[in-house]
């Protein structure tokens, strides 16, 4: 009798037990959610230092001066604030990787999925993978000192500093990417498909064109647009090689900055918190954000939109 | 009339043959021919890398010795050395292994295991995978006004060790996860069942089973902190330093202290940076020699992470 009063007034030891055991799987779980929180955290910190610092410098600038005035000198006696010029240098240096990297990284691609044999592909696939961690820097030094001097045998008037080489080189950057995110699309084409087409008297060649690729074009293209957001964000190569003067041209064979290389520039010298030139390098870095986000979503989309189910 | 026409003769059948011999000579040519195109410029893609690598090996050849690693940068290229960038870069890593790992792991848990199937887990979701995607130099933008200035880090060690984990943050979330998704259900089934609760179960099962996989990423998260560059010259990390952070491990009790947190420091592509934007050619044999260290590091790390994830993939049978 007096035990079972016992339990009414106080829990047993081995429910308390349980009561910490509880207790402890709560924590625990509330730690590790609080862990996958800091990627939301950091997300939301990204757009409000830039968003934050960017206000004191639309402050001083207007947005009409900032897109459409022609020149970029926020650090001279006397400023221009222009972001057109850095984004040519951006939009240029990226166009020319595209150019590289686009072709080769698809026939490469092509070649992984459809012709190459298991082995090869089983070897080539961990190359690629080491191919895209090399450190960008190496990269840079590959643009100015050996890249440049070559292409300067070609165009003998070609600036020691150039859009070209830098583009050239991140192109050959990016095309291990592309052609690693592109032999993901093709593989996940089934293979009934190539069989229909074998079976009806077609050679690899067109079965790959004809089949495989617009069957897996969403893949493919989706490849293209993280490609282009990469070579938009790329730092290192377009500091070393491309120059440091912003310049409002399109044409390759000059030198230009790029809105990452002016951002560290100016990171390199010692400037004073707060001041215009300060606030300017994350106007900079906004633009340079919108202009990724911009790409990674339609890519995004574009690979929800026209996926093809099979 | 017309029919006799219809019937073949002989004559035109082996034509007809002909033509389609021809039709298919010709469209195995083009399959040759695209192999080798394709063959080429996959060739292209791994040439590049041997010649940039020997390339990096060639120039900078004067400059592998002892001395090049126990030296601190000098204003005479023959003489500048290595020794304070290799060590800034092994303690700037070692926080960010410090920060990054236990961080990304326990997310990876907590999204694969925990998190519920709601519009919460889609927002996190969705942030780890546009993080992934965010320029590197933009991060370093972050650390300037968070960590520099926000926080009054300074350019630090830390701030920049913070910064490196942050970047790497997603590749150690994405990994993890995917290792834990290789481990079938029945695991967690029979833990369970014999009364384990929650978190016995993924302490003592799913990250046992997983560690392989996630050591992986961690590796390859490393080999992309010690590559890069641009985040950390953004927090406006000196380019001369000729001393040496505070070390770690003091002689007498406590015997460690963190006073080299907050020291001011250089990291390997740093010192390259510099090396290279010098117009003078002898800094540029220096800078080559640094490139191939940095690419030889990063290869091994890289190559161990890729062995190591071919291992797991063919020793693990479920």
């Amino acid at each position: 009798m007096s035990q079972l009063t016992s339990t009414q007034t106080a829990i047993s030891p081995r429910l308390a037990k349980n009561v910490r055991r509880n207790m402890r799987e709560r924590v625990i779980e509330f730690i590790l959610m609080l862990a996958a929180l800091s990627a939301v955290a950091t997300t939301f910190a990204i757009v409000a230092i830039l968003l934050y610092e960017s206000l004191s410098f639309f402050k001083t600038v207007s947005l009409l001066e900032f897109f459409t005035a022609k020149e970029w000198t926020p650090l001279f006696e006397d400023a221009h604030y222009g972001i057109m010029p850095l984004v040519a240098g951006t939009l240029t240096t990226s166009a020319i990787a595209l150019a590289v990297a686009v072709p080769m990284g698809t026939v490469a691609a092509i070649y992984l999925s459809e012709f190459a044999s298991y082995k090869t592909r089983e070897m080539v696939k961990p190359i690629l993978e080491l191919l895209v961690g090399v450190p960008t820097i190496v990269f840079g030094y590959f643009a100015l000192l050996f890249v440049t001097p070559l292409l300067q045998k070609v165009f003998p008037e070609l600036p020691g500093f150039n859009m070209l080489g830098a583009g050239i080189v991140m192109g050959i950057m990016i095309v291990p990417y592309i052609a690693s995110v592109a032999e993901d699309a093709m593989r996940a084409v089934p293979m009934h498909m190539r069989e229909g087409s074998y079976a009806m008297g077609a050679t690899r060649f067109q079965t790959a064109i004809r089949v495989v690729t617009p069957a897996a074009i969403s893949g493919i293209v989706a490849a293209y647009i993280l490609a282009i957001s990469r070579a938009v964000g790329e730092t290192m190569v377009v500091a070393v090689a491309a120059g440091q003067q912003p310049n409002l041209t399109f044409n390759p064979m000059e030198s230009a900055a790029t809105i990452t290389s002016f951002i560290v520039q100016v990171a390199m010298g010692d400037l004073p918190h707060g001041s215009i030139g300060y606030q300017s390098i994350f106007a900079a870095g906004l633009m340079l954000m919108a202009m990724t986000l911009f790409f990674n979503i339609i890519g995004h989309i574009i690979r929800k939109k026209y996926r093809e189910q099979y | 009339m017309d029919n006799q026409n219809l019937i073949p003769t002989k004559a035109s059948v082996m034509d007809d043959l002909q033509e389609v011999r021809a039709m298919i000579r010709r469209h195995k040519r083009k399959d040759i021919l695209f192999a080798l195109v394709g063959l080429l410029a996959l060739m292209f893609a791994l040439l590049t890398l041997l010649t940039l690598f020997i390339d990096l090996v060639m120039d900078g050849y004067p400059r592998f010795n002892t001395e090049f690693l126990s030296e601190f940068p000098s204003r005479r290229a023959a003489h500048a050395g290595l020794l304070s960038a290799w060590v800034g870069s092994l303690l700037v890593m070692l926080v960010t292994f410090l920060t990054a790992v236990p961080m990304g792991v326990a997310a990876g848990l907590y999204l694969e295991e925990y998190a519920p199937k709601n519009w919460f887990s889609d927002l996190i979701e969705i942030n780890v995978a546009n993080l992934a995607g965010v320029p590197s130099i933009v991060y370093g933008l972050l650390a300037l006004g968070l960590f520099v200035y926000g926080l009054d880090f300074g350019q630090s060690i830390l701030t920049a060790g913070l910064t490196l984990g942050l970047l790497i943050l997603p590749i150690i979330i994405v990994s993890t996860r995917e290792a834990i998704r290789a481990i079938p259900t029945a695991i967690r089934e029979a833990a369970y069942a014999v009364g384990a609760t929650k978190w016995q179960v993924v302490k003592d099962h799913v990250l046992k089973y997983s560690q392989g996989g996630i050591l992986t990423g961690v590796i390859i998260g490393m080999a992309r902190a010690l590559g890069e560059t641009a985040p950390i010259i953004t927090i406006g990390a000196l380019t001369f330093i000729a001393f040496l952070p505070p070390s770690p491990i003091g002689t007498e009790a406590p015997f460690v202290n963190f006073e080299w947190l907050s020291s001011g420091f250089t990291v390997l592509p740093i010192q390259m940076f510099n090396w290279l934007s010098r117009p003078d050619h002898a800094f540029h044999i220096n800078a080559a020699a640094t490139g191939a260290i940095i690419i030889l590091v990063t290869l091994l790390m890289n190559g161990t992470a890729i062995w190591l994830r071919y291992k797991i993939r063919k020793n693990i049978k479920w």
